[in-house]
């Protein structure tokens, strides 16, 4: 049970407070509601450069990082398809440092054209070396299109190509910022050694005078329910060929998410998980496989991805798949194996109270969703799911029309 | 109207506190350490075994028993030991390093009593089938040849081979030795290691006393017979001035990695070497990322580290820049190792360096499992708790002269090795 208290200032910034008296230290997390999902397709890696352009000074303080450093703190971020998240951790002591910088940077920025230019270079260096640089590193550049045709989760956060990046222009961060950088698109939580009173006062000292802005409505494409099976082969340096087979399922806030997880911990989770049992060791097709969500805010993707061992034709790899998801559509999971994935789930969230940070993001995410509550009642969700509700599930996304397969293969084959 | 362009009032950390482990004694000599702590009702055991007996013509012996522990035993199939562990929600992980081969469980405290009996028999009586470790080697070489085709990759195994030669800190993985494994190497090298007299045992968590009574029924009373352990040592190779340039004409960015071996943590110099670490490449706002990163853009990240081993240590700097700027970023690297030799770092550099590194310090301390990370960190190198005074003393008190002093001794750019994985 993760507590906290809540308030909303004024120009509409919502704050969550999670007081954790057995650290000495405090973590400041601000979730702005904006991701790759809100770019335009001519635009798109923007959310993510944008990101990096948060540390290259605020309208009042020429540096992000140096300040909070001498304060013994230490920050990041990340952007996803969904949200831009920005974490601080810092002794507790020196909780005010935070306020301070994150309200500058909320109130505005210095939008210096050698900032942008420097962190242009960067975040082109990030795709070489994360996407373009590594063996499959831009399976997700081929993938994203195929399973979206409409809907931006088409291109993926770090954009559809490196041009888009070398051409963003200072108009264009400004325009960002103004459109998604406000208090009503914001959600902070604060937590550890620290007590609600005094964030409040910090709260409103601080943030409580940066102008509401505009609210911005959201209004992204539906995606076209898929109707027939998509296929795409690419053929690369790779040692071996790799298979991705792609599935469209419910959004995060739907129960389908839940049954879908459970899906991918029955396929894939532990030496103990099907396709591991079946596939790896049993029939000796693959050297490894995994099964895994997207888990985004609108519908998003089932993955089931493997590379078949040499020898073995990508496509023989892919009927053998298909029987497993088969057996999850024709037959009931047995008692004792969704036991299994449940008690699983139940020690996971256990575990992630362990740690301050992955509660402060996890009280910003579920608010995002509706309620920061309901980090406290997800392990119910899948304790809800039955067998009957895992096979109606397993029978609506396991179908050749909903599937986009990726034949990943070597070329030298 | 508040002032913005001025910070809000500061304090270094002043008190660190550690939750220090206590040793239990066990009847058959298994040394058991407890750190307890924290409210979640979980338990982290971690089984550290020495790796012992390095033979450079069995080089995967270590390794290959340790991530084969959970493929079978005489009583139970690899299946049964995956969903065993599984039903109960525990976690367990095998993890092999230079130095230990270890047996990581984390499980709720309810469940513990349930998961012991698999973790024993998979600690005392591993089998290594035969049918299993054909296919370990299959996949293992198939993960291996992915391995290979990643220039950080390369450049990592390239240095280390550089700086160690054949011993085990050195000795790089190829494809054909795990051909050459044999379940009879494997069963030789697991009933010679895995010994209580080869064992530590960290429990961390939340420690009752119902888990150490478990724990003692376990594991405390086999008295299995002695170890027959030969000591590793291993002959240092001296290397100095070493350039290896790898070309992947395919790269659009190249690995950089230099650096050296270099003292360990029982060295008096290790803290003050950390201090200077930090300065140069240990974060974000380092002097490597100021100017390869932020000021140039060469790289999406650069950094260096100084890292511990049980009977050596080694220095590096690391990044993957784009192959038009490599050279451009081997000078600036130069230029920022030579300026730390030629010039003292700034009061003001320094005190925001010794201020992150005790926050620093002070957040890695977050649960009993990171308390119990810093046992290990002192314990297998004969240490005390006494360590991390002088190491915070170190990073409070160390002057600018003693770093330059330091810089001179152990950072000197043209006895490092250099290895380029791409284009250059």
């Amino acid at each position: 049970m993760v507590k906290f208290n809540r308030f909303t200032l004024a120009n509409g910034l919502r704050v969550l407070v999670h007081e954790d008296k057995t650290t000495p230290m405090a973590v400041v997390n601000i979730l702005y509601d904006v991701g790759a999902r809100d770019e335009d397709p001519e635009q798109t890696g923007f959310a993510h450069l944008f990101e990096h352009l948060m540390f290259g000074g605020s309208i009042n303080i020429p540096s992000y990082d140096e300040p909070l450093q001498r304060v013994g703190g230490e920050n990041n971020a990340f952007t996803s398809n969904d949200i831009t998240n920005y974490y601080v951790t810092l002794p507790a002591v020196n909780l005010e440092t935070a306020f301070w910088l994150e309200s500058d940077r909320m109130l505005n920025l210095a939008f210096s054209e050698k900032s942008l230019e420097v962190q242009r270079n960067v975040v082109v260096e990030e795709f070489k070396q994360r996407y373009l640089n590594q063996p499959y590193g831009d399976v997700w550049l081929k993938l994203r299109p195929l399973a979206y045709k409409k809907h931006s989760y088409r291109w993926a956060t770090i954009g559809k190509e490196i041009s888009h990046i070398e051409n963003a222009k200072i108009e264009d961060v400004k325009a960002f910022f103004k459109k998604h950088y406000n208090p009503q698109n914001a959600i902070m939580v604060v937590g550890g050694d620290v007590n609600t009173e005094e964030v409040k006062t910090l709260a409103e000292k601080w943030f409580g005078g940066i102008p509401a802005g505009e609210k911005y409505q959201r209004d992204l494409l539906k995606e076209d329910r898929q109707t027939e099976p998509r296929y795409e082969t690419i053929k690369a340096k790779v040692p071996i060929d790799d298979l991705y087979i792609a599935f469209h399922v419910p959004a995060r806030i739907d129960q389908g998410h839940y049954e879908c997880d459970l899906i991918s911990d029955i396929l894939s989770r532990g030496n103990s998980s099907r396709l591991h049992t079946s596939l790896v060791k049993e029939q000796k097709i693959f050297s490894e496989v995994h099964a895994y969500q997207t888990g985004s805010l609108d519908e998003g993707l089932f993955i089931v991805e493997g590379k078949p061992l040499s020898g073995i034709d990508i496509h023989d790899a892919e009927k053998a798949v298909w029987n497993e998801l088969e057996k999850l559509k024709n037959e009931l999971v047995p008692e004792d194996e969704l036991t299994k994935v449940k008690n699983k789930m139940e020690s996971t969230m256990v575990f992630s109270e362990m740690n301050l940070l992955d509660k402060a993001m996890n009280l910003a995410y579920f608010e995002l969703l509706g309620n920061a509550d309901g980090y406290n009642h997800e392990t119910a969700k899948y304790l809800k799911v039955d067998a009957t509700a895992i096979q109606d599930r397993a029978k609506q996304v396991f179908s050749k029309e909903n599937s986009s397969t990726l034949y990943y293969l070597a070329e030298n084959d | 109207m508040i002032n913005r362009t001025e910070a809000p009032a500061f304090r270094q950390v002043e008190h660190i506190e550690f939750i220090e482990a206590k040793p239990i004694e066990f009847s058959n000599g298994l040394k058991t350490f407890v750190v307890s702590g924290g409210e979640q009702d979980i338990l982290k055991l971690e089984f550290i075994f020495k790796n012992v007996n390095w033979d450079y013509s069995k080089p995967l012996r270590a390794s290959a028993v340790n991530s084969m522990l959970t493929e079978g035993t005489s009583t139970l199939t690899a299946s049964q030991i995956a969903n065993h562990v599984d039903y109960y929600g525990a976690f367990l992980q095998t993890e092999n390093n230079y130095d230990f081969s270890s047996v990581i469980v984390y499980t709720l405290n309810k469940h513990l009593e349930n998961i012991l009996p698999v973790i024993k028999s998979i600690v005392t009586d591993s089998v290594f089938p035969e049918k299993e470790l054909q296919i370990f080697k299959r996949n293992q070489r198939q993960k291996l040849s992915v391995m290979l085709e990643k220039n950080d990759i390369v450049g990592r195994r390239t240095f280390s081979k550089a700086i160690f030669g054949d011993t085990q800190y050195g000795h790089q993985t190829e494809a054909f030795e795990y051909d050459e494994l044999s379940r009879e190497s494997l069963v030789d090298y697991f009933s010679n290691s895995y010994k209580p007299a080869n064992c530590t045992l960290l429990v961390s968590g939340k420690v009752e006393d119902d888990a150490i009574r478990l724990l003692e029924q376990f594991f405390g009373k086999d008295n299995s017979s002695e170890m027959s352990e030969t000591k590793i040592s291993s002959h240092f190779p001296l290397v100095t001035r070493k350039e290896i340039y790898i070309e992947r004409p395919d790269s659009i960015q190249s690995a950089i990695r230099i650096g050296k071996a270099c003292i360990n943590r029982s060295h008096t110099d290790f803290a003050g070497l950390q201090v200077l670490n930090t300065v140069l490449g240990g974060y974000f706002g380092s002097r490597l990322m100021a100017n390869i990163r932020e000021d140039k853009g060469f790289t999406y990240g650069i950094g260096s580290a100084l890292v511990s081993l049980e009977q050596s240590g080694y220095f590096f700097i690391a990044s993957e820049v784009g192959t038009d700027v490599c050279q451009a970023a081997l000078t600036e690297i130069e230029k920022e190792v030579n300026l730390l030799k030629a010039e003292k770092i700034s009061d003001d550099e320094l005190g925001l360096v010794r201020n992150f590194m005790l926050g620093s310090l002070l957040g890695s301390l977050e649960n009993a499992f990171s308390h119990a990370d810093k046992f290990k960190n002192i314990y297998f190198y004969g240490l005390d708790y006494g360590y991390y005074d002088r190491y915070i003393q170190t990073i409070k008190t160390i002057t600018p002269e003693k770093l330059m002093e330091l810089a001179n001794e152990y950072l000197n750019f043209d006895e490092f090795v250099k290895v380029i994985v791409g284009k250059n």
